[in-house]
C-alpha cells in the first residue's frame, strides 16, 4: 500500500503544480496517472505546441513545461504511478482515503486532489453497436502482447502512425494483418508509410482502402468482420478473421471518477471557489480544468492558483491543531525532502580596514 | 458590432439562427459553446486545436467559401467516425462577413 500525505489523480501541469506547493508546506505528495508518463494533455496532446498565456513565459512549448515542472518539483520527490487509471475511492473509519488504480494498486491518503482535466485518456472506440460484446473476445483497443496474435489473422482499422506501425510489426507474427482506412492516403511518418506500401506489395499486408469495418460478427467470439467499401452499403463484404484491432487514437473520457459520488455538472466536478476548491466529499479537492464554479476558466494558470490555495486547507486538514503562515521562496528558500536546499544568496557583511 | 446569422442544426436535428459576431475572432465551435446548442463536454474538448473531433460538423451551405483544410484538420478526420465528404471541423472555422446565412450541422457525438 502507497501511503501519502496527498494522492494527486492526474499528472497533468496542475498536479504536477500541486507538489510544488505541498512541499513547500512539508507534505508529501503521491500521483496517479492513466497515461505512461507525466503531463497529461501537455503531453499527450499537443507537446510540440507553443503556449503564449504562462504568466513569466512569453512562448514556452508544452512539453517543456511539463519538463520545467517536473525539474521543479524534483526536490519534493513525488511518487507516481503511472499507465494506471484511478478506479475507486473508499473513506476508510481513520477518516483517510483508499484510492485502487485499475492494476489493483492501493494508495492511502488523508487528502485526495483530484486534478484530471478532461478525465484519462481512453482509445477512441469505433461506433459498430455490437462491438462491446466482443472485448476481449477478438476485439482489442491496445495490443498489450503481441504474441497473442502469432499464426492468426488480424484486421486493424485506422489511418495513423500506430495503426501503420502495429500492421508493419504484426506482419511478421501473424498468419495475415489486413489494414483498413477510411481512405486512400495514410497520415503517419514517411518511413512506415512506404514501408506498408512495400509490405502490401508483396503481399505481407493486405491493405483496404476506402473502407470501413461496420460491423461484427461471431456467435461467442469474434468470427469475422464486415467491411463495406466506398462507403456504400450494397458493396459490404463478410471478411473471416480472428482479431479485429481499431487504432483511432485516444480521447478523454471523465471514466470512473464520475461515480465516485462527487456532484457533476457540465462534465465537470464543482468546488467551493469561495474557499478552497473542496468538492461535497470533505478531504477530496478538485483543482485545474476538471472543476468548475461560476467564472471558472480552463486554463493553466488558474489550475496553478488552485493548487497553491487547496494545499493550504490541505495542510489545515492534516494538522489541524497546527498554525501555518505563508512563506515567500524568495525569503525562505525551497528545502527538498532528498536534502536539497535552494536559497538566495545572503549578503556578506564585512569591513573593509 | 458585426454580427453574421448562421444557422446551426443541433444533434437532436433542431435548428436554431443564431447571431455570430465576427469581430472576436471566434470560430464556429465557440459560437455552438456560446449558445449552448451542445452539452459542455461534448464539444471542443481539446479547446479548438483540431486535436479531437468533438466539433466535427457538416457544412451544408458557403463550403466554397470556407478555409482549406489544414494538415491538422485532415489528420483528425481521418480518425473520426461519421466522416462525410462535407465533414469539417468546426474549430477551424472563423466567423467572417461572408460565411452570413451559413448553414451547418453537428455531427453525432462519440466517445
Amino acid at each position: 500500500m502507497i501511503k501519502t500525505d496527498i494522492l494527486i489523480i492526474g499528472a497533468g501541469p496542475t498536479g504536477l503544480f500541486a507538489v510544488f506547493e505541498a512541499g513547500l508546506l512539508k507534505l508529501k505528495c503521491h500521483l496517479i496517472d492513466a497515461l505512461p508518463i507525466p503531463g497529461g494533455q501537455c503531453a499527450e496532446i499537443y507537446p510540440k505546441k507553443p503556449i503564449y498565456d504562462i504568466p513569466g513565459f512569453p512562448e514556452v512549448l508544452a512539453g517543456d513545461l511539463v519538463d520545467n515542472l517536473m525539474e521543479q518539483i524534483k526536490p519534493f520527490s513525488p511518487g507516481f504511478t503511472l499507465g494506471d487509471r484511478a478506479e475507486t475511492l473508499e473513506k476508510l473509519e481513520d477518516g483517510t482515503f483508499l484510492v485502487t488504480s485499475s492494476r489493483g494498486v492501493k494508495h492511502n491518503a488523508p487528502v485526495v486532489v483530484i486534478a484530471g482535466g478532461l478525465g484519462s485518456f481512453e482509445p477512441r472506440k469505433p461506433p459498430i453497436p455490437v462491438i462491446s460484446q466482443y472485448e476481449d473476445k477478438g476485439v482489442a483497443y491496445i495490443i498489450r502482447d503481441p504474441e497473442v496474435y502469432r499464426d492468426k489473422s488480424v484486421v486493424i482499422a485506422g489511418g495513423g502512425d500506430s495503426a501503420l506501425d502495429w500492421s508493419i510489426f504484426l506482419s511478421n507474427i501473424a498468419k495475415e494483418v489486413s489494414l483498413v482506412h477510411r481512405r486512400k492516403d495514410f497520415r503517419g511518418a514517411l518511413d512506415s508509410v512506404e514501408k506498408v506500401e512495400e509490405l502490401s506489395k508483396i503481399g505481407k499486408i493486405n491493405l483496404i482502402t476506402d473502407a470501413e469495418v461496420v460491423d461484427l460478427k461471431g456467435e461467442d467470439a469474434l468470427d469475422a468482420v464486415v467491411i463495406r467499401h466506398n462507403g456504400n452499403a450494397e458493396e459490404e463484404e463478410v471478411k473471416p478473421t480472428d482479431h479485429f484491432i481499431p487504432l483511432f487514437g485516444l480521447s478523454p473520457k471523465l471514466g470512473p471518477i464520475g461515480d465516485w459520488g462527487l456532484e457533476i455538472e457540465k462534465n465537470a466536478i464543482k468546488v467551493d471557489n469561495a474557499y478552497d476548491y473542496q468538492t461535497n466529499i470533505p478531504g477530496v479537492y478538485a483543482i485545474g480544468d476538471v472543476n468548475t464554479y461560476p467564472g471558472k476558466l480552463k486554463l493553466i494558470l488558474c489550475g496553478f492558483h488552485e493548487a497553491a490555495i487547496m494545499c493550504q486547507s490541505a495542510y489545515q486538514r492534516i494538522y489541524p491543531e497546527k498554525k501555518y503562515v505563508m512563506k515567500y521562496t524568495t525569503v525562505s528558500g525551497v528545502s527538498g525532502f532528498d536534502g536539497s536546499r535552494k536559497e538566495a544568496k545572503r549578503e556578506v557583511v564585512k569591513s573593509i580596514n | 458590432m458585426s454580427d453574421i446569422s448562421i444557422t446551426i442544426i443541433d444533434r437532436e436535428g433542431e435548428a436554431h439562427t443564431v447571431e455570430a459576431p465576427t469581430d472576436m475572432n471566434m470560430n464556429l465551435m465557440e459560437v455552438v459553446r456560446m449558445h449552448e446548442l451542445a452539452p459542455e463536454g461534448t464539444i471542443g474538448i481539446c479547446g479548438g486545436m483540431a486535436m479531437c473531433a468533438s466539433c466535427q460538423c457538416y457544412v451544408l451551405s458557403h463550403e466554397h467559401l470556407l478555409p482549406e483544410k489544414s494538415y491538422e484538420e485532415e489528420d483528425m478526420l481521418d480518425q473520426a467516425f461519421f466522416v462525410k465528404n462535407n465533414s469539417r471541423l468546426g474549430c477551424q472555422i472563423n466567423m467572417i462577413p461572408e460565411l452570413e446565412g451559413l448553414e451547418v450541422k453537428l455531427a453525432p457525438f462519440t466517445t
